[in-house]
């Protein structure tokens, strides 16, 4: 394996749960790869399934969906249907024999700090398990 | 056990005769059925209010020219029919004017439906060449000797669902010897009963569900299974879409022909990705090439993600593919396998809810980490 290879994770984050568990993760001055480039959304549901699409397609080597805890939502029920329409791209995804381990969707909230960067320190390894996003060299947009 | 009407004509004149019946007595005002254009084997939907109109109808002609579950939403969107119409049309375009109604794009409203127990469509090609009058005996032999019509539509011989599901009337063909000169005309709902008082005819009682339908479905299944072996989607991966998805001319005809695709601001139409110099410019940097028209992966997969929980598999996209992508083989396949996730059917129940629309609090754990 490749050890200077350092994925590109683009993380749609909540902006009431888990974009805090960022912060506070930053502020307390966790560890973690700098793989995570992370986008604002106002709640997990907003993440069109088109997004992700289309940041894997570019050739990010992980898409991460991260949202409040079920029943924590700000909106109430915004995060359970985010949930459903992650389980049907991922089934999609493997439908069409993709690789679905690139995705990945996780609940935390705006206090664990900790949580959030053992989320991204682990999905890292992952995705360096997996190695580079082949949708990277393709030509294609 | 349903009632059944059972008329002493060939299939096509009794359901003529019922619809004019229909029309004469004035239970419906309109009847929308396919009509005939031209004598070269070309027709179209046609919503019809004259009895001489009528003279031109062939419902059971078996082409789709449109997905008529489309056509009906084209009718109602803005309101329902006024005045009651009879829309005969395909169990699955029966099925996506459901899928529509549940959007919002129509009204089941003062509409009764005749449908029939279906052996598929020809692909359209074969009705613009003028070949479809040669393969019209083929057709009814092939319908009557309860066998899986050849030529048809991949996506009609490996259809399950050629039951209607919520038809007031249905018109039994598949395995049914004599529709030479005997037709059996199921009558689901007591709305269907309703209408039909007082035409010319026998009642009986009788089962649509026959042996024959039983052995029908489970040869199209076979067959269905032998289709999707064949192009082996899950083995796709991001080389095998490229390879299929890369013959993509980027016309979007499969969008504007597909029954559930109705936005009409699609993304995919709009001018979101027209990109700048400089994002192909950074592309160009990284990959060396870069293919023009960009987005025909994107495009294919974003639509599955948007309408495979729909798909009702009629297989006019693929129909209409300049490039002979098989399309509906690849929304049929992923389709089925997103709509298992939910136990959903679309077009089944107008009740039933869109997967999408709705949720359980405790499901799906397994995508979580």
């Amino acid at each position: 394996m490749n050890e200077k290879f350092v994925p590109r994770i683009v993380g749609f984050l909540c902006n009431w749960c888990s974009y805090a568990g960022a912060d506070l993760a930053g502020v307390s001055r966790l560890q973690m790869p700098p793989s995570l480039r992370a986008i604002r959304v106002m709640c997990s549901s907003r993440v069109n399934p088109l997004f992700i699409i289309r940041v894997f397609l570019i050739g990010a080597d992980g898409v991460l969906v991260a949202g409040c805890h079920p029943g924590d939502c700000h909106y109430q029920k915004g995060n359970y249907q985010a949930r459903r329409k992650f389980a049907i791209l991922k089934n999609i995804f493997e439908s069409l024999g993709l690789e679905s381990d690139r995705l990945r969707l996780s609940w935390i909230s705006a206090g664990e700090g900790p949580r959030f960067a053992k989320v991204i320190t682990e999905f890292t390894e992952k995705i360096k398990e997996l190695g580079p996003n082949p949708a990277k060299e393709k030509v294609f947009l | 056990m349903s009632k059944v009407l059972k008329i002493n004509k060939s299939a096509e004149e009794s359901v003529q005769e019922l619809l004019k019946f229909l029309l004469k007595s004035g239970k419906v005002k309109g009847v929308f059925t396919l009509r005939k254009i031209n004598d070269n084997g070309a027709v179209a939907y046609s919503l019809v209010t004259s009895l001489d109109m009528l003279k031109d109808a062939v419902p059971l002609f078996p082409l789709m020219p449109a997905n008529g579950g489309k056509l009906l939403s084209r009718l109602t969107l803005r309101g329902s029919v006024a005045e009651p119409v009879v829309a005969v049309v395909r169990p699955c375009e029966l099925r996506a004017f459901i899928e529509l109604v549940k959007r919002k794009q129509g009204s089941l409203e003062n509409f009764l439906f005749i449908s029939s127990t279906c052996s598929g469509v020809y692909p359209l090609e074969i009705s613009v060449n003028g070949n479809i009058d040669k393969k019209l005996s083929q057709y009814w032999d092939a319908t009557k000797r309860n066998e899986i019509v050849p030529d048809t539509r991949p996506t009609c011989k490996s259809c399950e669902h050629f039951l209607p599901y919520t038809a007031d009337i249905t018109i039994a063909l598949i395995g049914k010897k004599d529709i030479g000169n005997k037709c059996e005309i199921f009558l689901n709902t007591e709305k269907g009963q309703k209408f039909v008082d007082g035409i010319d005819g026998e009642f009986v009682e009788g089962k649509l569900e026959s042996e024959e339908v039983v052995s029908m479905r489970n040869k199209r299944k076979d067959e269905k299974k032998k289709l999707f072996d064949e192009i082996g989607i899950e083995k796709f991966g991001l080389k095998g879409l490229i390879e299929t998805f890369g013959k993509c001319i980027g016309c979007h005809g499969c969008s504007k022909v597909c029954p559930i695709c109705y936005c009409n601001l699609c993304y995919s139409d709009s001018q979101t990705y027209e990109h700048k110099p400089f994002v192909y410019e950074i592309e160009l940097k990284r990959r060396g090439g870069l293919r023009v028209p960009p987005d025909t992966v994107s495009y294919q997969i974003g639509r599955l993600t948007h309408v495979g929980i729909s798909c009702v598999g009629c297989g006019l996209c693929a129909d209409v593919c300049p490039a002979n992508i098989p399309i509906s083989t690849i929304f049929l396949k992923v389709g089925d396998s997103v709509q298992k996730m939910f136990d959903y059917l679309p077009g089944r129940d107008v009740e039933e809810q869109i997967p999408v629309t709705t949720f359980k609090t405790e499901e799906f754990v397994e995508v979580e980490d």
